[in-house]
């Protein structure tokens, strides 16, 4: 891993995080921002502690690669790589404007460190596996990480992927599931019920473990011990909050789509400049 | 056309270790040869389309040179967002190979008439997309988007037109239609394997006193305008034969290009499929005959179009003229 770069620690940069996706949700008019805390940790941990990857060279070939499969969380991973060096913080105040290349859902297009536009849901996973299956068969070292909603497991193309991946045995592709238990228009549960979740991927093959997703120190210390089984997709199951940070935001279907302004807003980033 | 396209990336996949080929569980007999000689180069993804092009983008991003293969739709529409989204916008070296163009996989029903293929791909940004007419075209077509990089399509039909090349040494490029004969009366612009049924109307046309020449478009985006247009300021009278929708496929698109350019035929025609389902099924052939796309038929309705604007055209039983047919195309 590069040396020469001084590192935020994931506590520092989940919180920037969020207070960057705040603004850039605010400024731009955008929705998306309780989508975006629910998975503000994981981005956080693995943008400080897990991620093998060099902003002086974002093509690097031994990097690793993080697909951002729930691309509506964009902004969050926009904020990382901005936090991370791969381009100006300053940029950030151009996401969802006007002639901006910062795209809601994220876009690679001029945007250093960003491997894959999403914004569609159930792409990520097989386009993941195709990195994984190209780097094991050229014996090369990166590892893909994908990272994926609860609610983006309703799309048939996940279970293609996730049975490919199975079968053969795709050591070096993780998958991360942010798993807040709501999607856009009622919980889960409600919707189409995903559980037993952990049973659903380990029947498909897949190493599962599962974790508090808010919880920086087991998030690391998981993805640390990849694979979780020896020959095997790995995937974290990440128990998470939607709107975490945000009192009134938190475990509510409103915040899917709303965007603070205001008073909202105001009282938002007073708790997450507040908070832990 | 398909062993022919098949046998010819072999040769390629020799050579070049990036070439892999990725099939949605299809090929039965036809990719033997492939996957035995090169099995680090092949890969079943199931029958899992979407996860296929998905696949194929990660692989093609990280160096490799990916054909998607499958029949009729599967590979096109069946993924057509991961087509979009993955392989198009991110510009990756994916080809898409659909064996089974237009009626030929006819007697299988609708899920297998691929007639919507062509309009629906030349919409994609980005998208190479290629209908080779004959078995040369097939064959050079699999080394020409081998070597162009992004994203290309190819519709491999089951039939094929008489082709070769039109003349010793003649190099095949993708985006630059080859105009097999020339005519004084009118042109034919065709694309896929029903190029037969359009030289066999040509044929009956010379028969009939009647010089008609014929363009394969094998490419169909980008779409070589030239030819079509010089045809046109030649002879006033334009044609176009497809085994497709006449919804958004070649004869909507030349006809573009003719509007485009300001070049207006006196005499225009669209020999296509009605837009519809086809639930009277068959053979390719049988197919061709009862949507009026045999030869007989196009010669028929062209001489008709003809003689309706010219009357001056005289169908007769005359000894045809000196033909300009290039003789392989006979």
């Amino acid at each position: 891993m590069p040396q020469h770069e001084e590192r935020i620690a994931a506590k520092d940069l989940s919180k920037r995080l969020r207070c960057h996706a705040l603004r850039m949700t605010s400024l731009g008019g955008a929705s998306h921002i309780g989508s975006i805390f629910s998975v503000a940790d994981v981005i956080a941990v693995l943008y400080a502690d897990i991620l093998r990857v060099d902003p002086a060279r974002p093509s690097w070939p031994e990097r690793d690669r993080l697909i951002l499969s729930k691309g509506h969380a964009g902004a969050c991973v926009y904020a990382a790589l901005a936090e991370r060096g791969f381009f100006s913080t300053a940029k950030l105040e151009t996401f969802y404007q006007d002639g901006s290349e910062l795209s809601g859902h994220v876009s690679h297009k001029g945007i250093p460190g960003v491997e894959l536009s999403t914004g569609s849901l159930g792409h990520g996973l097989s386009v993941g596996g195709g990195m994984a299956l190209s780097g094991r068969l050229d014996g090369r070292n990166y590892r893909t990480f994908v990272v994926m909603s609860d609610g983006e497991c309703d799309e048939g193309s996940n279970w293609e992927a996730i049975l490919f991946a199975g079968h053969h045995r795709l050591d070096n592709l993780v998958a991360i599931v942010d798993y807040n238990k709501i999607q856009s228009l009622a919980p889960v549960s409600e919707t189409l019920e995903l559980e037993p979740f952990v049973e659903k991927w380990s029947s498909f093959g897949w190493g599962v473990r599962e974790v508090d997703g808010h919880d920086h120190e087991k998030l690391a210390l998981a993805l640390r011990s990849l694979p979780f089984v020896p020959m095997r997709p790995s995937v974290l199951i990440a128990h998470t909050i939607k709107g975490k940070g945000v009192s009134f935001m938190e475990n509510s279907v409103l915040w899917h789509y709303r965007c603070a302004k205001g008073e909202e807003f105001d009282r938002a980033l007073t708790e997450l400049e507040g908070g832990a | 056309m398909r062993d022919h396209f098949v046998k010819r990336l072999c040769e390629l996949a020799e050579s070049d270790r990036r070439i892999t080929l990725i099939t949605g569980d299809l090929g039965f007999g036809v990719l033997n040869e492939f996957r035995q000689r090169f099995p680090r180069q092949f890969i079943n993804a199931g029958i899992a389309e979407q996860n296929m092009t998905g696949l194929a983008t990660g692989m093609a991003l990280e160096g490799r040179i990916v054909f998607t293969y499958s029949i009729g739709n599967f590979s096109t529409l069946r993924c057509l967002e991961q087509i979009r989204n993955d392989a198009c916008y991110h510009e990756a070296n994916v080809k898409i190979v659909s064996v089974g163009g237009g009626f030929s996989y006819g007697a299988l029903g609708i899920s297998h008439h691929a007639t919507e293929d062509l309009a629906i791909m030349r919409s994609l940004p980005g998208l190479t997309v290629v209908s080779p007419c004959g078995l040369w075209e097939a064959v050079q077509a699999a080394e020409a988007v081998t070597r162009t990089p992004g994203v290309c399509y190819v519709r491999i039909d089951k039939s094929a037109g008489p082709d070769g090349p039109i003349y010793a040494g003649e190099r095949f490029e993708l985006g630059k239609a080859r105009r097999l004969c020339q005519g004084t009366d009118c042109t034919i612009a065709v694309t896929g394997g029903i190029l037969e049924e359009a030289v066999a109307a040509a044929d009956i046309l010379r028969s009939k006193g009647i010089s008609a020449g014929v363009i394969s478009c094998h490419t169909i985006k980008p779409f070589d305008a030239d030819p079509v247009l010089q045809a046109c300021r030649e002879t006033g009278a334009v044609f176009t034969v497809e085994e497709h929708t006449r919804c958004g496929g070649l004869g909507s698109l030349v006809a573009e290009v003719l509007m485009d350019h300001g070049v207006h035929p006196h005499v225009f025609h669209r020999f296509a499929l009605e837009a519809g389902f086809s639930s009277r099924v068959g053979s390719q052939r049988y197919l061709r005959n009862v949507y009026g796309l045999d030869g007989r038929t196009l010669a028929d309705r062209i001489s008709e179009a003809l003689r309706k604007r010219h009357p001056s055209i005289v169908v007769a039983d005359h000894p045809a003229p000196r033909s300009e047919m290039n003789p392989r195309f006979r």
